[in-house]
This record gives C-alpha cells, sequence and structure tokens, in this order.
C-alpha cells in the first residue's frame, strides 16, 4: 500500500525534536503514562483470532493521513486496536466510544493473561522464521533488482527502495511474509539484508560512500 | 485472496468513524479502552500493572548497556554477538527473538532506523523516544543522516561512512558504540552504565567516561 506510513526520503518534515540530550537514556523511557500503559495492554490482551502482528501494522497504515501525520503515536494504537476490535466483531463502535461493553464479556475466549504469565512473559522472545522446503534464490554477495509493482496491501518493501540494485548481505532463513499475513495467511518467505549505495538510491547523494540496508523478502527481489 | 475480516476498507470506515466519535484527549481514549477490555473479559488490570512495573523495572536501555560493555570486555563474546546476536545474548539472560548486532568502528557508524512503522528492540532498549516514532526521524534518516546526526550533536567526518539499518522486517539492531577512551581496567557493571540509549540506536557517537548517575 503506498500510504502515508511509507516516510523514508520525503521532504518537509523539518527538524528532530531530539529531546534533553543530557538526560540519562534510563529516565526517559516514555513520554506520558498511559503510553506504557497502553503498551501493556496491548502485551497483556487477549487477541482475536484473525490478529497478528502484520494486520495490526496495516490497519495503523490505514489512519486518516492527516491523524496518522499529526495524532500522538499510541494514541494512534488505541484507535487501531479499537477498529480491530469492532472489525473482528467483539466490540461495538458504541461500546469503544463508551468503554463500557453492552453484552458483558466475549463469549468462548480464553481466561485473560494473569498478572503471574505476565511476568513469565517478560523477556521472552518472539520467533518469526521456520524451516520450508524451498532452497533460498540468492547467497551473499548476489546482486539483486527490488520489484516496483507493490499490492494495495500491505507490504514492507518501502517506495524508496522500490526498483533499486542492491547487494545481498545476510540470509535469514525464511519469516513470515507480511503481506501475506495481513491477510491471515500465514507462510514463510526466504529473508535477505540487502545493502544499497546512496548513489543507487538518491539523486543528490554525490558520490557518498554511505548506505542504507534493509530486511527484504525473496518475493521483493529480482535477479539481476 | 483476501479474508473476509481483514477488510482494509471498512478498517478505513471504522477509523473515520472512531476518529468523530472516541474522547479527545488521548488518555481517556486509553483508559476507555482498557475498561471496555476489561469487561469484555480479554484483560486483566493486574496483568497490565505487570507490565507497566516490567517497563520501569526491568526492561529498559541498561539492557542493551549490559551487551555493550560485555562485548568490550570479552573479545569472544563479541565475535559471537556480531555473527549470531539472538543466540549471544541468552549468556547476559537477554532475549531479543531475531537480532542484529552492529559495531562503529573508527571508520563506520551505523544508525538504526523503521521508516515504516517504529520498530524498535523494546526487549533490550524499553519503550522508545518520541523522536524515534515521529516522521521527522523516519523520513530523514534513510536520506540525510549526516543531517540528523548534526541535529543530535554528532558531526560525522567524510570518511567515516554511515550505514543505516530501516528495520523492515521482525530483525532488530543494536548498534555497539565504540569504548570509550580512558575506561582501561573498568568493571564491566560501570562500563555499563557509560552506554546511553541513543549510542544503541546510533544517534549518538562518542561515549565519555563519565560515571553514570544510575544504580
Amino acid at each position: 500500500m503506498d500510504g502515508i506510513h511509507d516516510l523514508g526520503g520525503r521532504h518537509g518534515f523539518g527538524k528532530i525534536d531530539v529531546g534533553d540530550l543530557s538526560v540519562d537514556a534510563e529516565e526517559v523511557q516514555y513520554t506520558a503514562p498511559y503510553e506504557c500503559r497502553v503498551r501493556s495492554m496491548v502485551n497483556a490482551v487477549t487477541p482475536a483470532p484473525d490478529w497478528n502482528i502484520d494486520w495490526f501494522r496495516h490497519c495503523r497504515e490505514l489512519i486518516d493521513p492527516v491523524d496518522y501525520l499529526t495524532r500522538p503515536y499510541f494514541d494512534q494504537w488505541v484507535q487501531t486496536y479499537s477498529a480491530m476490535l469492532v472489525n473482528s466483531g467483539w466490540a461495538t463502535v458504541d461500546e469503544v466510544v463508551s468503554g463500557k461493553s453492552a453484552s458483558g464479556a466475549v463469549d468462548g475466549v480464553r481466561p485473560p493473561t494473569t498478572a503471574e504469565q505476565a511476568r513469565a512473559a517478560v523477556l521472552k522472545a518472539r520467533c518469526f522464521d521456520a524451516e520450508v522446503s524451498e532452497k533460498p534464490m540468492f547467497a551473499d554477495g548476489d546482486t539483486v533488482l527490488t520489484i516496483t509493482t507493490v499490492p494495495t496491501t500491505h507490504t514492507r518493501l518501502p517506495a524508496y527502495a522500490r526498483g533499486r540494485r542492491g547487494t545481498v548481505i545476510s540470509h535469514h532463513g525464511a519469516h513470515v511474509f507480511p503481506d501475506a499475513m495481513a491477510l491471515n495467511e500465514k507462510r514463510h518467505v526466504h529473508l535477505y539484508t540487502v545493502e544499497f549505495a546512496f548513489d543507487e538510491l538518491w539523486p543528490e547523494s554525490n558520490g557518498s560512500n554511505d548506505t542504507v540496508t534493509l530486511d527484504l523478502w525473496e518475493t521483493y527481489l529480482e535477479r539481476v | 485472496m483476501t479474508n473476509p475480516t481483514h477488510d482494509s476498507e471498512n478498517i478505513a470506515r471504522l477509523h473515520d468513524e472512531l476518529h468523530s466519535h472516541l474522547p479527545s484527549e488521548p488518555a481517556l481514549r486509553a483508559k476507555a479502552l482498557e475498561s471496555l477490555l476489561v469487561e469484555k473479559g480479554l484483560v486483566e488490570t493486574a496483568a497490565i500493572d505487570a507490565w507497566v512495573e516490567a517497563y520501569s523495572e526491568d526492561i529498559g536501555p541498561k539492557n542493551g548497556g549490559r551487551i555493550v560493555a560485555r562485548s568490550w570486555v570479552d573479545d569472544s563474546f563479541r565475535q559471537r554477538l556480531l555473527e549470531d546476536a539472538s543466540a549471544a545474548i541468552p549468556e547476559l539472560g537477554l532475549e531479543q527473538g531475531h537480532l542484529v548486532a552492529v559495531e562503529n568502528t573508527a571508520d563506520q557508524h551505523n544508525l538504526i532506523v523503521c521508516t515504516l512503522c517504529s520498530c524498535y528492540p523494546m526487549g533490550l532498549l524499553g519503550m522508545a523516544p518520541a523522536w524515534y516514532k515521529m516522521a521527522a526521524y523516519r523520513s530523514r534518516a534513510v536520506r540525510d543522516p549526516r543531517g540528523v546526526l548534526a541535529e543530535f550533536g554528532v558531526s560525522m567526518p567524510d570518511t567515516t561512512r554511515v550505514r543505516v539499518w530501516d528495520s523492515t522486517a521482525e530483525l532488530r539492531y543494536l548498534v555497539i558504540p565504540q569504548r570509550p577512551p580512558g575506561t582501561d581496567g573498568w568493571p564491566e557493571d560501570k562500563l555499563a552504565s557509560l552506554v546511553s540509549r541513543n549510542s544503541m540506536i546510533g544517534t549518538e557517537r562518542d561515549l565519555s567516561a563519565r560515571v553514570g548517575s544510575s544504580s
């Protein structure tokens, strides 16, 4: 999807509000208490059967572009999860707006994560790779060309890196393919880290030696 | 084929509807959603509290700092870390799914961004700083990294190559900054206290041998 979320290389967003650079890192972990609470709520919530990380990302991308650029980050999460909840039939818009359930608990759902289970989940990693029978098409050092056509649905090939030549610098096995997962179809596709010279990406690069590296699925790549 | 419940148009329509009806204050919106999820039997307040506590106690840049400090004092750990960071960090009791560690050298500087959303190594660095999630950083880091670094007070010589890592998949990146001079013989925990969050994202380059203010 060529959405507002695809920000890499866009001009006009101005300077970065870098915050107080003298403050020690541990003291500036988040900007408002509700933000940490939203993040925590998402960790603890029982997901609807059709939810996954890629569907969530796609739902956030579908926020009205003006809202996407102006609303606080975790506020967007709240609206995105609200939309997902309604879309999955677990709540109505009226319930989300009032914060009250008109019909009690959702039927047939497992009991929610307990505090003890939450504590056990802290620092536990999630894995997205799997063995597949297909052999990888590319190896380290191969030159590849990224595709130029992307679906109107979710994808992780940013606009600025389409139709560009890069070099494979590592292969990570097969990972969940987000374009399909956002449509609830789980399959694993070989994933590579591909490095692009600035000259290949940006007209003003002027012989720069700098590079940008992206993690790209085999489906996004063609052999040169 | 699109799954009938994975309908982009319906989600866009719901965003519009929710935008018009939800309370205007973000914290109130968050509170309303939490209350609803509790009544729906989908979340337990105590589980949310446990995560909030974990973010303040257990998850944060100090975890990343421990990894960096270990890499400074233990060359074989450093090798394992650069080879396969996901496999190396459990030695410190840490986990971060698919992790890649990238090291700064005299000739090379690394900068991490997620242009498409805001992917961040939360398990090692905690909640992402506000600027990491903003359009200015996400748009410019891949195109004008030297300008971005200058705004963070880092001036990068032309001879130092900048490598920008755009986190487009589930791999997470951790920058290993260079060990500051004047720290020979320092114990690992004291070294760890020197490692700032920004240095592990790449928006700070030269750490100094000040004594960390925390614990």
